[in-house]
């Protein structure tokens, strides 16, 4: 058995803005091009070093958005206000700059697509982006493992992926998705407006039990209360994989 | 050698303040921790001198308020390379303090609820250098910044600053704290570049 | 103890990888303090301070803590009673 890309050994590597794409008003997706890069199973993170010209230096962890290809990283930024990180990287940093990638890391909020278990993807804001690193890996394998996403997001303007998570829910294949607006909702939603509800589990109809598993990514406090609800649904906590980006993000 | 990121400047006030070496100027107030923030209700709360001999001076918050109290500004420099100027406090000074407690010890060592310790020579604690702080920029210190009351030593490196303070032990050997037996510097002089152990 | 200040095991694998040299988010943490065992995973972290605390998810105590200063990693595991890292065969 060789050392799976959750056991590889993890060090700073030089990284190269190959592309930057934005996404919404507060989000950008930035490419980098990694020399080396051993490869990764989609749900892990990177750690992101930036060096000032005085050696002044900051790094914060960043979900990796794209699945396995090659050297490439793509990583979805959100704008955090006096982010020091995120306000450089969303408005500044463009095709060329460098950086450093430390990673991947995470071997326990993962998905392989040789599995067939179903799963149910909760998101909350930019904790959507390691879910889409799975949605997309799934689509590049061919899978038909049962996949539900809950996202959950403030209002339509700053959900991340509309246009490509509507066009693989139409796909077939066996995934669904339903958005949750917490503050606004476009006209016509029939669910009204507020966080996540124990009826918005009722609506996916995965197994819950000891058949379901839960992957469920956001700030601290959105994480804890959906574990809370996945519990009272049936989830078996061993099951349910969380990942917390903390109070804010960075 | 690190790779250079163009552009990059973090997030720094970029005008010329006289600060310690390796540090940048901040305008937040960073919140930093060792774990969850204690929740101390002040009819609970108690702070304790013991000296070296075992005998202790207590006080209840309401002792404590009532302690003449001073109100320093200061400059603070966390040892993670932030800087805040002009920070004003109010609280009792370590000199009001100690003055009941008889002592031969050299050496401090400050407890927190919570669990967090760290060390410092008593001299540093004496001569209008340390304070056990209550209120911050005019208000009640914040839970999160420590409060009830937290140790304000201002010429250290600020992680000897410490939060939640519970007591201090007046001891005749050094005894590293939370982050000292973890390889930074005993002393901690933000002048001199005192981070780490053996700096 | 909740409190929003903390992040998870999986946040500061990527800082353990320089002390463990592989990534140790899977590994099995048996608390010194109460005993149980779960993933170093699922342990709280917090992480934005001298260096890095984490601690057991069920009990609270610190399990481990590390610093990496410019030239070492300090590493303390004394409220570990084992740690159980997968690793390929010997």
């Amino acid at each position: 058995m060789t050392q799976t890309a959750t056991q590889r050994p993890v060090h700073w590597r030089p990284a190269r803005v190959a592309e930057v794409r934005e996404e919404t008003a507060t989000t950008r997706t930035i490419a980098f091009d990694v020399p080396g890069w051993p490869g990764h199973v989609a749900g892990q993170h990177v750690d992101v070093r930036l060096t000032a010209e005085d050696g002044y230096q900051a790094e914060r962890s960043y979900s990796i958005a794209s699945p396995p290809d090659g050297h490439r990283v793509e990583l979805t930024i959100q704008r955090v206000p006096d982010g020091e990180l995120s306000s450089y990287m969303c408005a500044e940093m463009r095709a060329g700059d460098e950086a450093e990638l430390r990673g991947p890391v995470g071997g326990w909020f993962v998905w392989h697509p040789e599995e067939s278990t179903p799963v149910l993807l909760v998101a909350g804001g930019s904790g959507v982006v390691p879910l889409m690193a799975m949605l997309r890996e799934r689509a590049r394998a061919g899978s038909t493992a049962p996949f539900s996403l809950l996202y959950s997001v403030r209002n339509p303007e700053v959900a991340l992926y509309a246009g490509e998570l509507d066009a693989l829910a139409r796909d077939g294949g066996g995934l669904d998705v339903s958005l949750l607006f917490s503050d606004a909702a476009p006209e016509g939603t029939t669910r009204p407006v507020g966080r996540i509800r124990p009826d918005d589990l009722a609506g996916t109809g995965l197994p819950a039990g000891s058949a379901g598993r839960a992957y469920v990514c956001g700030p601290t406090a959105f994480v804890e209360a959906v574990a809370g609800l996945l519990a009272d649904h049936g989830y078996d906590p061993s099951n349910v994989r969380t990942e917390r980006f903390g109070p804010t993000g960075g | 050698m690190a790779v250079v990121t163009r552009g990059f400047v973090g997030r720094r006030d970029p005008t010329t303040a006289q600060l310690p070496p390796g540090q940048y100027l901040t305008p937040d107030f960073p919140v930093l921790s060792a774990g969850p923030t204690p929740r101390i209700a002040v009819d609970q709360w108690r702070f304790t001198i013991t000296a070296e001999t075992g005998s202790q001076h207590g006080w209840t918050w309401r002792e404590l308020l009532d302690l003449p109290s001073e109100q320093p500004t200061v400059d603070i420099h966390c040892v993670t390379k932030w800087s805040k100027l002009g920070t004003h406090w109010q609280g009792v000074s370590l000199d009001t303090l100690l003055e009941p407690v008889q002592t031969q010890a050299g050496y401090a060592l400050v407890r927190s609820y919570g669990g967090y310790s760290t060390n410092l020579p008593l001299a540093d604690l004496r001569g209008g250098k340390a304070w056990i702080a209550y209120r911050y920029d005019g208000g009640d210190l914040p839970a999160e910044h420590g409060g009830p009351a937290r140790l304000l030593v201002p010429h250290l490196y600020f992680w000897k600053s410490a939060k939640w303070v519970s007591g201090i032990e007046l001891r005749t050997d050094d005894m590293p704290g939370f982050w000292e037996t973890m390889g930074y510097h005993s002393y901690g002089d933000p002048w001199r570049d005192q981070r780490y152990a053996g700096d | 103890m909740s409190d929003g200040e903390y992040v998870d095991g999986n946040a500061a694998a990527g800082m353990l990888a320089e002390a463990f040299r592989t990534e140790v988010s899977t590994a099995t943490v048996t608390c010194g303090n109460c005993g149980r065992s779960g993933r170093f995973a699922d342990r709280h972290v917090y992480d934005r301070g001298p260096g890095l605390v984490a601690r057991c998810p069920h009990c609270g105590e610190v399990n481990a803590r590390m610093v990496r200063t410019p030239t070492d990693v300090w590493l303390e595991l004394h409220g570990s009673t084992s740690w159980r890292i997968p690793a390929p065969p010997a």
